[in-house]
């Protein structure tokens, strides 16, 4: 395997754990957000019963735990790859999570959903088939 | 509103300015080879001696912190539309702040990803 193809090979096996953790973590903190309180107002007491119920929440936990595999494939992936590659790659995040809601959980996926699915493949495509590293390797 | 405007400009500009900076430690720390767990262990404290990192870091917190407040005011189908904004952000942080060649072809992805990551989420029904 040439370096070049072994660049690509390990960007992309990264990017594919970070598209597997960060939605993960992103729904399991959506979903732990929803079963507490808002925040009343900025007063020291009211910024404690936020985050003091934020941290008891077991959901939140497991989400803060998804989205720490999620960290370090993505700081692993910037000690070579360009960040403005990564960003947008990443976010073909939201077309897998729309795809798994429809394949799986059998959802309705709207035509304009659809329309923003195929967009993030197309400019992923773009982007991936740009140099995944531009700057001076240390 | 307002309260909502602040948690905004401070997701898009201290999140996304948060991992250049992490983005930036990391090119300092130098490209993985090894992918051992002590061996990424091992960069993962190498990372944490260089400064970009702790600020990269305590600035994607207070972004974080930002998208939490946010969606306890705010609806999920609002807040991250809104943020698509931050593609745009991260490739002109990624030209100017750390360096990169960002291409027409690279432009013209960033802009689609922007776009259907803001229709993915506005055409959740």
């Amino acid at each position: 395997m040439s370096s070049s193809q072994g660049l690509r090979f390990k960007t992309y096996a990264l990017l594919f754990l970070m598209i597997s953790f960060g939605p993960l973590g992103d729904v399991l903190l959506g979903k732990g957000m929803k079963h507490i309180p808002s925040m009343a107002g900025w007063t020291p007491a009211d910024l404690f019963h936020f985050f003091f119920d934020a941290f008891t929440s077991s959901t939140i936990w497991l989400g803060i735990c998804s989205l720490t595999g999620f960290f370090i494939a993505y700081i692993l992936v910037l000690s070579w790859a360009d960040y403005s590659y990564v960003q947008p790659a990443s976010a073909l995040s939201y077309g897998i999570v729309a795809l798994m809601g429809f394949l799986v959980l059998h959802e309705f996926v709207t035509p304009v959903r659809w329309a923003g699915i195929l967009l993030i493949c197309l400019g992923v495509f773009v982007v991936g088939h740009t140099a995944p590293r531009t700057t001076e390797s240390n | 509103m307002l309260t909502a405007f602040i948690f905004y400009l401070l997701i898009i500009f201290s999140g996304t300015g948060g991992e250049m900076c992490v983005s930036r430690a990391m090119k300092t720390v130098g490209e993985v080879t090894d992918f051992r767990p002590r061996s990424i262990g091992r960069t993962i404290l190498l990372a944490l001696k260089v400064p970009w990192m702790w600020l990269g870091v305590g600035m994607m917190a207070v972004g974080f912190f930002s998208l939490l407040g946010m969606l306890s005011i705010a609806n999920v189908s609002f807040v991250f539309p809104a943020t698509a904004l931050s593609y745009g952000v991260g490739a002109l942080g990624g030209k100017f702040f750390l360096g990169e060649r960002i291409t027409a072809q690279r432009w013209a992805g960033v802009a689609l990803v922007a776009i259907g990551v803001a229709l993915v989420v506005i055409g959740k029904g």
